[in-house]
């Protein structure tokens, strides 16, 4: 879809920088409100990460405080609050890839053989919801469903003589954990389908007839055509999904925090904020952020070059 | 792009004539409705728990209707009036939000998808790179200390008006949908880069302003995460985090406390649903206008530039 190769060749050739702000400075002007925001609120942040070498003392500030090297590292790398967030980030990510990811792909299928357009576009208007709400509201009515003596799910299940006593859905580890991931799975599900049911719209109809004619069932249908007509597709969102193996969404894991599931709900967003808003380790804190930052970033670069040698359209 | 009508309306198999209603199509259905259930039934419970008696929650017999209909824990939000409040503060920042983004976006998309503008690589750059790579939590929080911004309403607006993904949602749609020849049609005329802007390009690009309008609104109004950074003072609090703090912090305890002046008579149970209720209704009232728009976003995004 690039139109970077249609040029105009009597506006752009050789321009020195005079004649350029002569006939362009409005542009010029225009964009000095996004790199004016951009300086002050992003890059004057940048000097500030010097701190993951140095003790950062609060009261002290970036001058008092002592130099220390690489030590803040050793320190981070020793931390068993450290280990343990990483650990479950990078457990849940995989858990979280496993499980969310594949969904939307399900769905989107299933609504592709959907015949009812009016059937279809309710269901789809419905499936969307949960995108639009945030972990606050989610978190709340996940809360107020699944308590173990008074939330719904559990009084219905023992009423129907499923269980004899509530399941601790969010306040016990490993249900916690399973808890969160389809919470996960539910909120992305229907918004995820959006961009495969795009894909499917793009392959050719007579694709199917001559199948239908041929005599194959629904079945070799998706698996023989629909599914290899939106690989590109689906290959490019893994890549892109596995760029982001170490991030945090730190209000998702905030709304579901109790203490007794700390073990599985500690992770990256959580061990930064608590150690450093909390608890006052700015430089530990900082040293956590930049170290998952540059993985993050290298994990990305890895992606698009991925992509990119697999012949798709790249991320950067 | 010629597909675009159909998209999401037709099966695209051709074979609408010939099929029956097959076992296939029923699973599909059934599965189809049960997920819409859960995206719709823990809302209808809510309500009803939020407008049913305190005794009839208390027995745990309310399920999708309300047992002892009252309005007794919405009478105290709003005689309270602190999450009304905030309510309307979130209103306020989320306008001032959307309109000071908008002008951001476009004053940043529009010069870099010229492509005659010198230096464009490089201002294109200077402007992707915050979307890679972030100082983190504790620098940025340092950082705005110093700008005297903790504890104002600007903290949760100026920081994050520029947003590289709306950046290049815009640009993608100024290169992709607004013809070349058109822009230089005007220039010969003698039209200058803002006449351009304001009489060719933003008449043409009202779908995506409106798109990402909304991104811009609905991402303020659903995050909290800064709330907690950078916020201290009651009153300086959006809505979400009002919640955040009433129901989802208070697991253990379940103490949904409004203030203590007024009398509530509810119990905690059916106080926090109402409060739940109260900031979700608006969402649930919205979206189902709004979600075309989101779904043209994702669809502009999905095409790089």
């Amino acid at each position: 879809m690039s139109v970077r190769s249609v040029k105009a060749p009597s506006l752009r050739e050789r321009t020195t920088w005079k004649k350029a702000i002569r006939r362009d400075w409005h542009l010029y002007v225009l964009l000095l409100l996004p790199v004016a925001l951009v300086i002050l609120f992003n890059y004057a942040a940048y000097p500030g990460l010097r701190m993951v070498f140095m003790d950062y003392k609060p009261a002290k500030g970036y001058d008092g405080s002592k130099w220390v090297g690489w030590e803040t590292f050793a320190k981070v790398f020793r931390d068993k609050d450290f280990i343990r967030a990483l650990k479950n980030s990078i457990t849940f990510n995989l858990l979280d890839l496993l499980v969310s990811f594949p969904t939307p792909i399900i769905l989107a299928l299933m609504l592709n053989e959907l015949r009812f357009p009016r059937f279809k576009k309710v269901t789809q208007t419905i499936l969307y919801l949960p995108h639009f709400l945030s972990w606050v509201i989610i978190g709340a009515v996940a809360y107020q469903l699944f308590k173990p003596s008074t939330g719904i799910v559990n009084v219905l299940m023992m009423k129907w003589g499923w269980i004899s006593e509530g399941i601790p859905f969010l306040t016990e580890k490993g249900h916690w954990a399973a808890t969160y991931l389809l919470i996960g799975v539910w909120q992305g599900m229907g918004w995820g389908t959006i961009i495969y049911l795009a894909a499917i719209t793009g392959i050719s109809g007579e694709l199917y007839e001559a199948a239908m004619i041929d005599g194959a069932s629904r079945m070799q249908r998706i698996w023989h055509i629909t599914l290899p007509g939106i690989r590109s597709t689906i290959v490019v969102l893994l890549i892109m999904n596995l760029g982001r193996l170490m991030g945090s969404n730190f209000e998702r894991l905030d709304v579901f925090a109790n203490t007794q599931v700390r073990d599985y709900q500690y992770q990256l967003a959580i061990y930064v904020y608590e150690k450093g808003l909390a608890s006052s380790k700015f430089s530990m804190a900082t040293a956590v952020g930049l170290f998952q930052s540059l993985v993050g970033l290298i994990l990305v670069l890895i992606s698009d070059r991925f992509a990119k040698a697999l012949g798709e359209d790249g991320l950067l | 792009m010629a597909k675009k009508e159909r998209e999401f309306d037709t099966v695209n198999d051709g074979s609408h004539a010939i099929r029956k209603f097959t076992i296939g199509d029923f699973l599909i259905i059934f599965i189809l409705v049960i997920l819409c259930l859960t995206c719709i039934l823990p809302f209808i419970h809510l309500a009803a728990k939020s407008v049913s008696s305190n005794t009839a929650v208390m027995q745990k017999s309310v399920v999708l209707w309300p047992k002892g209909f009252n309005v007794d824990a919405y009478k105290s939000i709003f005689q309270d009036g602190t999450l009304v409040h905030s309510f309307l503060y979130s209103v306020e920042v989320v306008l001032i939000f959307t309109a000071l983004g908008m002008i951001t976006c476009t004053c940043a998309a529009y010069p870099l998808s010229r492509k005659r503008l010198k230096g464009r690589a490089f201002l294109t750059v200077i402007l992707m790179i915050p979307m890679y790579f972030s100082a983190g939590l504790i620098p940025t929080y340092l950082l705005y200390k110093d700008l005297n911004l903790l504890n104002t309403m600007w903290v949760l607006i100026l920081p994050l008006i520029y947003s590289s993904y709306n950046m290049l949602i815009m640009k993608n749609y100024f290169q992709s949908s607004i013809p070349d020849s058109l822009e230089e049609a005007a220039f010969l005329d003698g039209a200058n880069n803002f006449q351009i802007l304001f009489r060719i390009v933003l008449p043409l690009s009202l779908p995506i302003i409106a798109t990402l309008s909304l991104f811009y609104a609905v991402g303020r109004w659903n995050s909290y995460a800064d709330n907690k950074y950078y916020i201290t003072r009651e009153g300086l609090k959006m809505i979400q985090y009002k919640l955040y703090q009433l129901v989802a912090s208070a697991t253990e305890a379940q103490t949904a406390t409004l203030s203590e002046a007024i009398e509530v008579t509810s119990t905690p149970e059916v106080l926090q649903a109402a409060c739940i209720m109260f900031a979700t209704i608006p969402i649930i009232c919205v979206y189902p206008f709004l979600q075309k728009y989101f779904v043209k976003g994702v669809m502009v995004g999905a095409v790089k530039g």
